[in-house]
Formats: structure tokens, C-alpha cells, sequence
């Protein structure tokens, strides 16, 4: 069964995934951001390959690809980083990265190097449900690796519904017609559409991500789904405080 | 053979498959948030081209405000020094002073049509720019256009008519804040802003963009044919030269002609400070299958995917990818791709402009920079297209004069 999909069996609401970029803010980090995310009780977590060109990212995780990125960061690295907490860590991980970054180096090496690092659930934002279909679904499936859709208030009924039927790990519900980083509050019109996912009863998990950032809007956003994913904020955070301040990032949300 | 084996065998091989493929190359790679935008582009950009009613405003516009058809030249001079009939299609001399208008133009009039009012863009050395603004202040369009910090820099002249066309010039600040990035910006915009029109200036982007921006740039050749016929008496020349940074310009002077197999097309790259300096903007050379904004093409990347930064002189050809037609066109060598340096190009504008009193833009001057390496046999004719004028690129022209 897929790693998120078990997590989900056990805990189905108020979960927490924090979205980090590897090989920042230093280029041995991404082993420490992990194990401290995971000590302080986050429940997945989603692994950023850092990026030259993010589409769908906001300045916030711009940058800190590009700081990983001069810090000297890559796949094989990134893979050799991940395959050193394999036995140790425990929360699952989720790969997000764009598609050129595993069509360059090799769709089914990228495959075969990520379920080596025990990981089996990916987000690739410009993947789109075409080339699923076509193509990647077959080769996914071939590794065992489930991937992750994702949906916005632009999104039709029909296609939520086909989009519901591909998913193993859960969708992902974009909150608002954006990229990612903090935009204060949760709208009016922002609960009107996570109601609308919610009441479509939908077999599928629902994470919603894209502006999520403190206590408030993690509270909020979990009325209407199975969890949040906070990224650019806790980016923010971790290249001001540092890794030894993860934890007083972290608690207070999920306390 | 049913009937629509038939027709898709009479159709050009050259023209994209239902999901924007040129072969392997083309496509829609976008987030689900561009995904509405572009399904509606999608299923009405071909209906809306050709509609009579667009075609008549279209091409109206084309002859009375651009100043179409722009004149196919016999150069003289330049003919008698390399030994053959090079023609010149004068892109140069549309309004706003090169190709790109005959785009924005179409691609204004299709945002009209899906009801949109409010344009942006993305520009490298500004002549898209200032086409897409000054297309907006005709039709009272509110218009913004995302340009790299560095580019806004190089390029103060273009970046003071778009002000003064009324335009909003957005610095892109990511990246290496050029032409990519300034791209990249345009896209995030679109992300954050529906509502908007995306102008994409080449043929690049997701699918249905570079058919769309093909389509419209095909006036260039369209034109060509009936004025080669005037002036020699036959329709195809044997041999069509363009220079390639997304790609619009060939694709415009290439387009009827893709299936003629017995007309040679060249494309000409950047070679930047030469093809194996690290300092190139050579594509086709130097790239590999990859993504960029949304469509699989040829891609400058390092072995991890991260998109490389390409360098020419020319501002409008420093662009990492190249059109998935054009990916196409070299794949299947239908095309042959060249390139010429940064000295190659300066010595053809100041030959050019020396030997018959034109000033081509930097980027056209790569076109021309070509002749030289080509060993033309007697009698053949070659349309050279000039796709726009070098006043912008006087102050990199007078630093060089004394070279």
C-alpha cells in the first residue's frame, strides 16, 4: 500500500506536511531538516528537488532553490542524502520537483533512485493529466510510485472526478488561484470552494497547500480537508532561525 | 484507405497532432492552474483564425496599419558579391520596425474575441514589447510586460516606448533576469491573474502557441510566394534563410514552404562567442530534449535538467530552447541548422548597411551572416528574411565601429 495512503488509515485529519527544499539553507542539510520535522511531529513531508526555473513557486521557494542550487545541490546527492535516513526516519516522504528534472536524468533511473530512498508518492506540478494517461501512468506503476494531482478553484466537477480516480496518496487542493507563499487570511471566497471540493465526496485524501502558514490557517483549512501543507512560510523561517529552531516553528501549529 | 487515413495524409507533416505535438516535440506542460486558460485558447484559437470576420480585421490591419505586404528586395550588391539572387523579405520595415507586430496583432484580436481585456507579455530585447503595447494602445487594452532586469538595463530606448505606449514594464527579478526568467514571470502572473491574456511573442510556450503564433507569422511566406512569382516567375526559392531565437521569424518565412521539399531552409543560431566557448545560445548544438515553459522541445541544460543560461549579443536570440517546431524541423533534418558568432553577425549588419544602405537588427544580421559559408551555385535564388531593423542596436553597432 502506498506510504501516505497507510499514514492516512491511521490519522485522517488535522495532518500536518511541511514542504522543504533540499540542500538548504547548507548542502548537508537536508538529512537534519528531516530528522528535526520528524521529531517535532509533522506527519509527512514533502522533499523539494531544487529547481532553475520553479513555475508554480513563489519568490520564497525561489530562492531558496537557487541557494541550494549554488550551495552545489543535485539528484545524485539529493538521493544519497535521502538514502541515509532511510532506515532512521519514519514519517513518509513525498518527492515534488518539476518534470524536466527526471526526464534529464532518466524517467526510469529517477524512478528506480527514489523508490531506493523509500519513497513511493511524487508531486510533479507540470505534469499534466494527458501525459499521465499517455505515458507516465504505466511507468509509475511499473516502480510502485503514486502520483500526486492538483486541483484549483479554476478546476471543473468533471475533471475533479477523473482526477479523484487516479489518485492513490490524496489531492492535492490548491487553495487559491496562485503560487506558492503566505497570502494572510483564508477568504470568504476561499472556504466557499473548499466547501465545494468537500461536499463532492471524493474517494480521495485532501491536502490543501499554497498559502498556508500559521496556526490559523492551518486550523481553518483542516475543517474542510484531511490536512495542510505549509512550504514558503516555513522556508522563511528556517532561513532566518535555523535547523534548531524547527521545533518552535512546528509546535505551535499542531498543538 | 478510409477517408481519414486519406486526409491525414494530405496533411502537413509539419503541423502539430490534436495534443500540440510536432513529433515528439510540442505539448501542454503546464500546471492545472494555467490548465483552463489554455483549453480555452485550445478549442477556439483555429475557429477564431479562421473566421472571416477575423481575417478581414486581421489583414486590414495588416496592410493599412503595419504597411503590409512588406517588399520583397532584389539586393544587388549583396548578390553580385556572393554569386547569387538573395532577396530580402523586409520585416524590417513593418511598423515598430520588425516581425513581431504580425503576431501581436492577431493575438490581440483573438483576446478580444474570448472576451479578455487585459494583455501581458514577456519581451527580451523589448521589440515584442513595444509591438504588444503598441497594439494595446490601438485597441485600448490595458497591457503589461515582464522584462529581465538586466534586459531593462540594455535596453533603456525600447523600455521608454512601451512607458510612453502606456504599458506597464514589470521587472523579473528571478533568476538571471533575462528573457527566461522574464518569461517565467509572465507565467506566474498568468497563475495569479486568470483573467488575463497571455501574449506569448514567439513560437514557443504550451500548445496551442506555437501553432497559434506560426499561423499568424505565416503572412511572411504566404507573401513570398506571390512575389517571388512577380519578380523570377516561380513560387519557391531554392534556398530560405532566417535566423532562430524562439523561432517566429523562420517559422513566419518558412511555413508555406515546409512541405516543398526542394526549398532548402536554414536556420541560423546564435554562436555567441562560438559554439564550444560556454558562451552560446546555439540550441540545437548544444541543448537536449527537455521542458520549457510548458512545451518539450530542445533544451540548453546541465546533466541534472537545470536550464541553462545562454548568451548571444543579440538580446532576441538568447533564448535557452528553441520552438518544438523547430525542434522538429532539425530532428527531422528538414531544416539545416547553422550558426553564426557575435563578430560573424556585426560584420554582416555593417556589410549589409555599407553595401545597400539597410541597418538590420542584430538578430537578422545572424541570417545574413551566413552567406559567406555557403557555396551557392550559379543562378540560385534566396530569400533572406530581415526581420527587423537595427535601430536598436546602434549604441552595440557605434562601440564596434572601429572594430
Amino acid at each position: 500500500m502506498n506510504s501516505i495512503q497507510e499514514l492516512f488509515q491511521k490519522k485522517d485529519e488535522n495532518l500536518l506536511s511541511i514542504y522543504f527544499t533540499c540542500g538548504y539553507p547548507n548542502l548537508d542539510d537536508t538529512t537534519k531538516v528531516i530528522t528535526e520535522l520528524e521529531k517535532s511531529g509533522v506527519d509527512f513531508i514533502e522533499v523539494g528537488l531544487p529547481y532553475s526555473d520553479p513555475l508554480a513557486d513563489g519568490p520564497t521557494i525561489q530562492d531558496s532553490s537557487q541557494k541550494a542550487l549554488e550551495n552545489g545541490i543535485n539528484l545524485d546527492l539529493i538521493f544519497d542524502q535521502l538514502k541515509e535516513v532511510k532506515g532512521s526516519n519514519k514519517t513518509p516522504l513525498v518527492l515534488m520537483g518539476y518534470l524536466n528534472q527526471m526526464l534529464k536524468y532518466g524517467e526510469d533511473k529517477f524512478c528506480q533512485k527514489i523508490v531506493d530512498c523509500g519513497i513511493d508518492t511524487v508531486i510533479l506540478p507540470d505534469l499534466p493529466m494527458i501525459e499521465f494517461e499517455n505515458h507516465y501512468k504505466d511507468l509509475f506503476e511499473k516502480y510502485g510510485i503514486t502520483n500526486v494531482f492538483l486541483i484549483t478553484p479554476h478546476t471543473s466537477e468533471e475533471r475533479i472526478r477523473k482526477i479523484d480516480s487516479y489518485s492513490k496518496a490524496f489531492i492535492y487542493v490548491v487553495a487559491s488561484a496562485s503560487i506558492t507563499g503566505a497570502k494572510g487570511d483564508i477568504s470568504n471566497n476561499q472556504v466557499t470552494y473548499f466547501e465545494r471540493i468537500k461536499s463532492m465526496n471524493l474517494q480521495s485524501n485532501l491536502i490543501i497547500g499554497f498559502g498556508i502558514s500559521d496556526k490559523q490557517t492551518f486550523t481553518t483549512a483542516c475543517n474542510y480537508a484531511n490536512g495542510t501543507i505549509i512550504g514558503s512560510a516555513f522556508i522563511k523561517n528556517l532561513g532566518k532561525n535555523g535547523i534548531d529552531k524547527i521545533d518552535d516553528f512546528i509546535k505551535p501549529i499542531i498543538s | 484507405m478510409t477517408i481519414e487515413r486519406i486526409l491525414e495524409n494530405m496533411k502537413s507533416k509539419f503541423q502539430p497532432d490534436k495534443n500540440g505535438y510536432y513529433g515528439q516535440f510540442g505539448g501542454a506542460f503546464i500546471p492545472e492552474l494555467l490548465y483552463p486558460n489554455v483549453k480555452e485558447l485550445e478549442d477556439n484559437y483555429i475557429q477564431i483564425l479562421e473566421s472571416e470576420e477575423f481575417q478581414e480585421e486581421y489583414k486590414s490591419l495588416l496592410k493599412d496599419y503595419v504597411g503590409r505586404p512588406s517588399p520583397l528586395y532584389l539586393a544587388e550588391r549583396l548578390s553580385e558579391k556572393y554569386g547569387a539572387f538573395i532577396y530580402l523579405k523586409r520585416e524590417d520595415l513593418n511598423h515598430t520596425g520588425a516581425h513581431k507586430v504580425n503576431n501581436t496583432i492577431g493575438q490581440v484580436l483573438v483576446a478580444k474575441k474570448l472576451g479578455k481585456t487585459k494583455i501581458i507579455a514577456e519581451t527580451g530585447a523589448g521589440q515584442h514589447g513595444v509591438a504588444t503595447a503598441t497594439v494595446c494602445a490601438l485597441m485600448g487594452l490595458e497591457c503589461t510586460v515582464f522584462m529581465g532586469e538586466k534586459d531593462i538595463e540594455r535596453q533603456a530606448p525600447n523600455v521608454a516606448r512601451m512607458k510612453m505606449l502606456g504599458a506597464k514594464v514589470i521587472p523579473a527579478l528571478s533568476g538571471s533576469k533575462t528573457l527566461k526568467d522574464a518569461t517565467n514571470e509572465a507565467i506566474r502572473y498568468w497563475i495569479q491573474n486568470p483573467e488575463t491574456f497571455y501574449l506569448i511573442g514567439s513560437v514557443v510556450g504550451p500548445h496551442p502557441y506555437p501553432d497559434m503564433v506560426a499561423r499568424l507569422q505565416a503572412v511572411i511566406s504566404e507573401e513570398i510566394k506571390w512575389q517571388l512569382k512577380e519578380k523570377t516567375g516561380k513560387e519557391n526559392p531554392d534556398t530560405i534563410i532566417a535566423c532562430v531565437g524562439g523561432g517566429s521569424n523562420a517559422a513566419g518565412a518558412f511555413y508555406h514552404y515546409m512541405d516543398d521539399k526542394e526549398v532548402e531552409l536554414i536556420a541560423v543560431e546564435a554562436g555567441g562567442l562560438g559554439v564550444d566557448s560556454g558562451e552560446s545560445a546555439a540550441t540545437s548544438q548544444l541543448g537536449e530534449v527537455g521542458i520549457i515553459h510548458g512545451s518539450k522541445t530542445i533544451l540548453m541544460q546541465d546533466e541534472y535538467g537545470q536550464i541553462v543560461e545562454p548568451y548571444s549579443i543579440s538580446a532576441g536570440l538568447d533564448y535557452p530552447g528553441v520552438g518544438p517546431l523547430h525542434a522538429y524541423l532539425y530532428d527531422s533534418k528538414r531544416a539545416t541548422f547553422l550558426n553564426a558568432t557575435d563578430k560573424e553577425a556585426l560584420t554582416a549588419a555593417y556589410e549589409l548597411t555599407r553595401i545597400e544602405g539597410i541597418i538590420p537588427a542584430l538578430e537578422s544580421a545572424h541570417a545574413l551572416a551566413v552567406l559567406p559559408k555557403i557555396k551557392f551555385k550559379k543562378d540560385q535564388v534566396v530569400v533572406v528574411n530581415l526581420s527587423g531593423r537595427g535601430d536598436k542596436d546602434l549604441s552595440t553597432y557605434i562601440k564596434h565601429l572601429e572594430e
